[in-house]
């Protein structure tokens, strides 16, 4: 089975849209990968046709076979039923697909699954579950920040990691750090103060 | 038959409480499943080849390569060779494959053949437009007269675009066929117990084989009212694939054809006395929902101006249909009319809050809600402390304004059915027809339930979002609330006073001496004979208790009718043209209120919603190709949670308001913003920007021909 070379650094794996940016011809292969992360050029070629490929999501191992061209939200949800991060946008705008991978908040529709191997993948079925929440869910819920919550599950992740980096968080923080999730219903005034909840609680660890 | 009507104040132990909504659980965790969620076993993924013009005639369309391709399992061609297309991205054919991306690549092997037509997006422009549909001119009192004696006449143009719904959750469907009869659908809609008759009709098969299920929904805001060709298509390629389909439509879709509101623009001139009192109205007004035009905004809105004169024109344009968005037509003729109003206030030199409540009484049958919300909205943004003339904002480049409006809506209860039963284990359930949009449906069915049993809402478990449950009406015009708790209360009553009629021999008491409260069954003023709930529902054994509630029924449960004031502090940047929302107020009635958490929740929604209105929303189309430019999120611009600033809501409640009943509140206050924030940039840089959105270019626009620059 080809395995595609792993890039050496730790970041979110490239977006889609650099993908497409370096992509000048339709066929999907690890060689536009290592290009873009500077690479030698002795790599595998995956697809066009499916791949098996491994991805731990929320601490366990999944195996699925995949197109290499299938992102790791389409991944997640199509082929593993883990729906919680929602697909809106598609094009990196909107955050609900936000996942962490290797603990940093990414755009899941934005990143191939092919590149999401070797990482840990955690969505927000992994924070927490309704009988045990995450503090940040817990807040989300006694303030409520959310209202159709399709957005909910996104700003969730997005809002737990940016605790993680700024654990006291004054409001101009938080506009930035929080900048990247839309939310259309407007929840925004209960996910401020659950945020500042969470923080006056001890953060993402109490 | 037990009295039907709501408890008062001090015996209400869960109606007016904050709670946090029941399904905040699963929402937070990624456990609640909307329609884009479900994945059914071998469903396939479908998508529709849409129209690439404005307007064209179909000509030939070519499926075979498509079909031939592997994964493929059902096309349909949703309209024919000769069909005339009247906006683009209109759907053309359908394809179902056993992935997304197959699906993708089918849709780029069909040829579809155009005779392109002319097209007109430009509807704004009215004068170039191909048909114009004038109504009737509406005239009351003698408005020549008034504006020939008047001491004030103020002139002005206002207009408000085209803008999206823009639901996260798309709209779409997952449809399986049970056999050839009967199908189940799970659709992402506001109407769950209406879309089994809308599904029949399109299938040609009996409403009683058509299941609908809806149990979250990624936002509506009254586009999702529709089983929609494109559900009645799902359905159909998965009776020919003979397998689940499910079908979302992909982000351009739903900003372009999934939901619009129409654009109004207006010429209004208006007149006041020496004294500042409102004399004359004068206005012309049009504008564009797509090619079926769209009806005049209600103008002047909420003010019973003596005088007055208006005329509207519709224009259809090749710009995507219009769907009911959140408080049809109020938004666009609010803005309008108070922008007009408060241009007049400038005119005679007053400050708008002494306008508006000099003029109070042209506001009719609520004109002392206004005045009392006035005050109370005055006092929490500093009205009188921060508000100067229009235009003296003082030095520097960014200038600070207030800005005010107000707004009406009716908001009675729907017809509703619901069914309840009081099990011998102490659990109780109720079940409708009804869906929960993130207003909170489900929490305040079980808060009334809860209250009228001296439970709590957790006790209560509310089975929704299934069109098998007892019908309940669509969630549309801030009717659910009403609806919903009324036939609520009234079940529980009901059900309340058979259980109490079982129960009374046990306690040696009759049943009118017994009362409920915290889990406990009791005789008034003898409290040492009593049965905790669980002990009084295990006495039921077998013959469980099961009502049924209605709205309307009897007793006075819901009114209609609500008042609000909106209040905006901004600042400009005169020389990048950024407006930033420093501060809104909102001061809201809407009769008695269930929970008051997700009551403010829908008012600060709606402010956020009207801010997103106000400074960035709009479709742009290319007058070139007649084609939408923005049909994405990084385009369609919505505020992020930076861009609201500090949101204060105040919700009038007690006495003179809780009597009245149960009042929707999911529309009124999305009204005022665009009205409150123009009106606060104009005070902020002395000139009116005459649209909505106030996008930078037109605020410097505005300020290249005057103001404060």
């Amino acid at each position: 089975m080809p395995k595609p070379k792993q890039p050496e650094q730790t970041s979110s794996g490239i977006s889609r849209r650099d993908f497409f940016k370096s992509s000048t011809v339709g066929a999907v292969s690890t060689a536009l990968v290592s290009g873009v992360h500077g690479e030698g050029s002795s790599v595998e070629v995956l697809g066009p046709g499916e791949v098996g490929i491994k991805l731990n999501v929320n601490g366990k191992t999944r195996r699925l076979r995949v197109e290499p061209r299938v992102t790791l939200l389409d991944a997640l949800r199509s082929e593993l039923d883990v729906t919680g991060a929602k697909k809106v946008c598609d094009r990196s705008t909107c955050g609900a697909c936000t996942v962490l991978l290797d603990g940093k908040p990414v755009y899941a529709c934005s990143v191939l699954a092919v590149e999401a191997q070797d990482k840990q993948i955690v969505t927000v079925e992994g924070l927490g579950t309704p009988e045990k929440m995450h503090p940040v869910q817990k807040a989300f819920v006694e303030n409520d920040a959310q209202q159709c919550g399709f957005c909910t599950p996104g700003f969730v992740v997005a809002c737990a990691a940016f605790l993680e980096k700024h654990p006291n968080p004054d409001i101009e923080d938080l506009k930035k750090g929080l900048g990247g999730n839309l939310c259309r219903c407007g929840t925004y005034d209960g996910i401020k103060k659950a945020v500042k909840q969470v923080a006056a609680e001890g953060g993402i660890n109490a | 038959m037990p009295e039907y009507n709501w408890p008062e104040a001090e015996k209400r132990s869960r109606i007016g409480n904050r709670k946090t909504r029941l399904d905040g659980p699963v929402k937070v965790t990624g456990k609640a499943e909307y329609t884009y969620d479900v994945k059914l076993y071998g469903m396939l993924y479908a998508k529709m080849l849409t129209c690439p013009h404005a307007h064209a005639k179909i000509v030939s369309i070519d499926i075979s390569q498509a079909e031939a391709m592997e994964g493929v399992k059902a096309i349909r061609m949703i309209q024919e060779p000769g069909a005339e297309i009247q906006w683009a991205d209109d759907e053309i054919v359908a394809v179902a494959a056993e992935t997304e991306d197959i699906a993708r690549d089918a849709l780029k092997a069909i040829k579809v053949e155009y005779e392109v037509l002319d097209h007109f997006v430009d509807d704004e422009n009215k004068d170039a437009a191909p048909v114009v549909n004038p109504a009737q001119e509406e005239v009351t009192g003698d408005p020549d007269a008034a504006f020939a004696n008047a001491a004030f006449v103020s002139e002005g143009f206002y207009g408000a675009r085209v803008i999206a719904h823009a639901c996260l959750e798309s709209h779409g469907d997952v449809a399986v066929w049970d056999d050839d009869e009967h199908l189940t659908v799970f659709a992402s809609t506001q109407a769950v117990s209406s879309l089994p008759g809308q599904f029949a009709d399109g299938l040609g098969i009996p409403a009683a084989n058509v299941r609908v299920i809806c149990q979250h929904v990624g936002g509506g805001f009254g586009s999702k009212f529709s089983a929609d060709r494109w559900g009645i298509e799902c359905a159909r390629l998965a009776k020919i694939a003979g397998r689940p389909v499910k079908l979302m439509l992909e982000r351009d879709a739903e900003i372009h054809v999934a939901g619009g509101r129409p654009s109004s623009y207006a010429k209004i001139k208006t007149a006041a006395d020496k004294d500042g009192n409102i004399v004359g109205w004068a206005s012309e007004s049009w504008g564009t929902g797509g090619p079926a035009g769209t009806g005049s905004p209600p103008v002047p809105y909420v003010w019973q101006i003596p005088n007055r004169r208006h005329q509207h024109s519709s224009i259809p344009t090749n710009i995507g249909p219009s769907r009911a968005w959140r408080a049809p037509n109020h938004p666009q003729a609010c803005f309008l009319t108070m922008s007009a109003l408060e241009d007049l206030a400038a005119k005679v030199g007053m400050d708008p809050l002494d306008f508006v409540l000099k003029n109070i009484a042209l506001t009719g049958t609520r004109s002392q809600n206004y005045a009392d919300e006035l005050k109370i909205g005055a006092d929490l943004i500093g009205w009188k402390h921060h508000w100067h003339p229009r235009g003296q904002a003082g030095d520097g480049p960014v200038k600070r304004g207030l800005g005010l409006a107000l707004h009406t809506w009716g908001g009675r209860g729907h017809q509703s059915n619901c069914e309840l039963v009081i099990h011998a284990d102490s659990s109780v359930e109720i079940k409708l027809g009804s869906q929960d949009l993130g207003t909170g449906t489900r929490t305040v069915i079980a808060l009334v339930v809860a209250d009228t049993f001296g439970l709590t809402a957790d006790d209560i478990t509310v089975r929704i979002g299934d069109s098998r449950y007892p019908a309940s009406g669509a969630s549309g015009g801030s009717t659910t609330v009403g609806g919903v708790s009324s036939a609520a209360r009234r079940a529980s009553l009901v059900a309340l006073e058979q259980l109490l009629g079982r129960i009374a021999p046990e306690l040696e008491a009759k049943p009118e001496d017994l009362e409920v409260i915290n889990s406990t069954i009791r005789v008034k003023g003898d409290h040492s004979k009593s049965l905790s709930w669980k002990e009084a529902t295990a006495l039921l054994g077998v013959s469980t208790i099961t009502a049924t509630g209605q709205h309307p029924g009897p007793g006075r449960l819901d009114d209609s009718g609500v008042a609000g004031i909106q209040m905006a502090d901004v600042s400009v940047d005169t020389e990048t043209g950024v407006v930033s929302i420093n501060k809104m107020v909102a001061v809201q009635d809407c009769g008695l209120i269930i929970d008051l958490m997700t009551a403010e929740s829908q008012v600060h929604g709606a402010l956020i919603m009207g801010i997103a209105y106000s400074l960035a929303e709009e479709r742009v189309m290319d007058p070139v190709t007649g084609t939408l430019l923005n049909g994405d999120m990084e385009f369609y611009k919505l505020p992020g949670i930076g861009d609201v600033g500090e949101l204060v809501v105040h919700m009038m409640t007690g006495p003179g308001y809780d009597e009245r009943g149960v009042i929707g509140l999911g529309e009124p206050p999305v009204v005022s913003p665009g009205a409150a924030i123009s009106n606060a940039v104009a005070n902020a840089i002395g000139v009116r920007v005459p649209y909505l959105p106030l996008t930078p270019d037109r605020v410097l626009e505005a300020l290249g021909k005057g103001g404060a620059a």
